[in-house]
């Protein structure tokens, strides 16, 4: 797993590599007993049963109170987390995100600026039966798109999720968090990029949603707020030269 | 009484079964229907295993080779629904028609015709789901979650798929209620339920799982249907309804059918363990009272298989801490599991071998569904390899190694042949080897973010993909070894004993092998 690029997802990075440790010294302990049993009380090695051990109600208290024990140590770091997770207030700015049947729509919110964001023409000529291109030469093959998500680095960024067809779910390791984009229905998930991390990051669409669910990919290029600013406005003037035009 | 002076004056001229097809057309008979649905399910899990292999052999490199994006969806599918609802659950319940009467000493199953009919209705559940693929639009191609609205663009398939849903729940709820007749009357005198071997206890529990949630599976994908064609809006916002109401419904089936596919498997560990430990099962009372809670727990962990729906705050809580409870008598379980082994006096035949295998990798998915449980990890790990590798986990080195341990822990009472020992070492060897090879590096490849069912991946995860196919392809074809040693043990073989296994207990060995046609006619002494 990423650490990803945001302080939540270093938190959920941390959350699952604890876990991962904490599993990894119960197996130890458990394949531990297993593999010693299995050695110790051969059959071939002269091990004769004892058939009077039956139950032992210490023994049986003990190891149902420590998983409990286990358990809520495990538990308070991810409910801490998860609270900060659901707290999308504060933002300083809100993308809506629209899942289609085969792409992504990006609209920031307030400014008239809405554009789709499609696989790249490179990697649907590469991922066609038989088109004779190797995947391998394609560079980003499959986790490219046309026109990436652009956001500043720095700042609380709300996404309001939805989707027009079916449900898509949209997901970038490198944030830490994925959710649903429902019909119907509007979601809410945030993040923030570290201000020192401009840069490019990719994900894929996380809920089955028909043929072509593996090639709608996500690309975010996140930038210093000044020119992240700067490209907004050049899109202001080019979405509003289009209507003008278009009137 | 007059009734059950002519049944024991009709067994001194015992007539054996029809010949011929006829026998497996019109037999009540709890043995003859177990192995219908054994064998059944092995073909079952033969078709299933093809698509998997389809599956494997597309995401073996970077690139499409085989199929179509649309296909390799209806594989995803089918590959589900066959070897869940075709494969492990059928082979669950031809065990309990074979074992359940023979360990609680019954004559039969209470309820021989429904018997007939559940297994009939399933054969043909099943031949209306495969010919799905004939349909135009091909077979269903939305998960075997049905999630709308993708489900709903299902081509001429989908009324077809949904009825043999219907079909098969039907079947169930049969069969679910003829287990737990059987067991709460038929009982010989003095087997008190407390009694009763643990494989018997865990198929009670879970034919009322099945009673209870089975009619809420008909429900929801009824309600498809009438979405589909009748233009009601359950699912639809557009008309007032929601499609996330359909995943709550589907996920109080769905999670309480995982256990409906582990509990009898636990019961099967529960049986062999012990045996090839000479020593009894380790705190009996504490297993029963751990099945029972897993099973209670089932109906109040649902929403954690979609915690990414945005629900809201405290329901996410309440279904995070539910979930993590149930590690608690799921860990008693494998802790008394190794206890029976601890001071025993252990030898390691093929059921035991299978046990073990189930032990340990068991536990390993079981470690995986604790870090699912965690939500904000959850958030990373949802809808990802990961998840692929964790119920893989539980289901093959879990339900069915545990399923396999029964073939071969009772297939010399079923046919009266001891089996070839080294082929099923060899069996054993190279699919404890391979499933891992299979699914372990899934798990990698979930946390560097690929997602599952799709046909096609991004370059950095060709090599996992690769290691994991070519463990694919040794599994399956390691399978072929467990056919041809069926086939073998039916055919010939060394006698079996009454007994077949050194420390036999339980009543199922205290008749001859192969076991006769009617067993416990009379019933048994239980002291």
């Amino acid at each position: 797993m990423p650490e990803g690029v945001s302080e939540l997802s270093r938190e959920i990075y941390n959350i699952h590599m604890l876990m991962l440790w904490i599993c990894l010294a119960i197996a130890v302990v458990t394949f531990g007993a297993m593999i010693v049993a299995m050695i110790r009380f051969r059959k071939s090695r002269g091990a004769v049963a004892d058939q009077k051990l039956l139950h032992n109600a210490r023994l049986e208290a003990t190891w149902t109170i420590i998983p409990v024990l286990i358990l809520i140590g495990m538990a308070i770091p991810s409910v801490e987390t998860l609270v900060r997770i659901e707290d999308t207030s504060g933002s300083g700015l809100t993308v809506k995100v629209t899942g289609h049947q085969w792409y992504w729509q990006y609209e920031y919110l307030g400014s008239g600026v809405s554009f789709y964001s499609r696989l790249a023409r490179k990697s649907d000529v590469a991922r066609q039966r038989g088109s004779g291109v190797d995947p391998a030469t394609v560079e980003n093959y499959l986790l490219d798109v046309d026109k990436p998500l652009i956001v500043p680095t720095g700042v609380k960024i709300r996404l309001l999720l939805t989707a027009n067809d079916v449900i898509h779910a949209w997901w970038v390791p490198d944030f830490g968090m994925k959710r649903d984009a429902i019909p119907g229905f509007i979601n809410e998930m945030w993040i923030s990029v570290d201000a020192d991390k401009p840069g490019t990051y990719r994900g894929q669409c996380a809920e089955l949603c028909g043929a072509d669910h593996g090639f709608m990919p996500i690309v975010v290029v996140t930038k210093p707020k000044a020119e992240f600013d700067a490209w907004l406005l050049s899109q202001k003037q080019v979405a509003g030269a289009t209507l003008a035009a278009t009137e | 009484m007059a009734h059950g002076i002519a049944a024991a004056g009709h067994d001194d001229h015992a007539h054996g079964p029809p010949k011929g097809i006829v026998r497996w057309l019109t037999t009540t008979n709890h043995k003859d229907i177990g192995t219908m649905y054994l064998v059944f399910s092995l073909l079952m899990f033969m078709i299933g295993g093809a698509f998997a292999f389809v599956i494997r052999s597309e995401l073996f490199q970077p690139g499409l080779q085989f199929v179509d994006p649309a296909f390799f969806n209806q594989m995803t599918t089918m590959h589900a629904l066959v070897m869940v609802f075709g494969a492990v659950m059928p082979a669950t319940v031809g065990l309990a028609n074979w074992m359940i009467p023979m360990q609680i000493g019954a004559a039969d199953m209470a309820l021989p015709r429904m018997n007939l009919f559940s297994f009939w209705l399933l054969a043909f559940a099943f031949l209306l789901l495969l010919s799905t693929f004939l349909m135009p639009g091909g077979a269903p191609a939305s998960g075997w979650t049905l999630y709308p609205p993708l489900v709903l663009q299902t081509g001429e398939a989908f009324p077809l798929a949904i009825f043999s849903i219907h079909l098969m729940g039907a079947s169930s709820i049969m069969g679910a209620i003829n287990v737990i007749v059987t067991v709460v009357n038929m009982r010989a005198p003095g087997m008190t339920l407390l009694k009763m071997p643990l494989f018997s206890w865990s198929w009670l529990i879970t034919a009322y799982l099945l009673i209870a949630v089975m009619p809420v599976f008909a429900g929801a994908v009824t309600m498809l249907l009438t979405d589909y064609y009748f233009h009601t809006s359950f699912f639809n916002a557009a008309g007032g309804g929601d499609p996330v109401l359909f995943q709550h419904v589907f996920w109080f089936f769905g999670h309480p059918e995982v256990y409906i596919m582990i509990l009898p498997a636990f019961g099967i560990v529960s049986e062999i363990i012990p045996t090839f430990s000479r020593k009894p099962i380790f705190g009996y009372e504490a297993m029963v009272y751990a099945i029972a809670s897993i099973a209670f727990l089932s109906f109040i962990v649902w929403a954690h298989h979609m915690f990414t729906v945005g629900m809201p705050l405290a329901g996410q809580l309440f279904f995070s801490l539910s979930t993590m409870l149930i590690a608690v008598p799921t860990g008693v379980k494998i802790f008394n599991w190794t206890a029976t082994m601890w001071r025993g006096s252990l030898s390691f035949e093929p059921p035991m071998l299978f046990a073990l295998a189930f032990l340990f990798l068991f536990t390993i998915g079981g470690f995986s569904g604790l870090m699912l449980a965690i939500v904000p990890a959850d958030y990373q790990y949802h809808d990802t390899y990961f998840v692929v590798a964790h119920f893989h986990y539980v289901l093959v080195p879990g339900s069915v190694f545990a399923l396999m341990a029964a073939v071969y822990y009772w297939l010399p009472k079923w046919t009266g042949h001891m089996y070839d020992m080294t082929l099923a070492k060899w069996h054993f060897w190279l699919s404890a080897i391979f499933v891992n090879v299979l699914f372990f590096p899934q798990h990698f490849l979930g946390l560097a973010g690929m997602p599952r069912r799709i046909p096609d991946y991004a370059s950095q995860f060709a090599d996992w993909n690769m290691v994991s196919s070519i463990g694919a392809f040794g599994f399956g074809l390691s399978q072929l070894l467990f056919i041809w040693l069926i086939v073998k043990c039916v055919r010939g073989g060394k006698r079996a004993t009454a007994g077949v296994w050194d420390w036999p207990h339980g009543l199922e060995w205290t008749v001859p092998s192969p076991a006769p046609y009617h067993t416990f006619q009379k019933a048994p002494e239980i002291l």
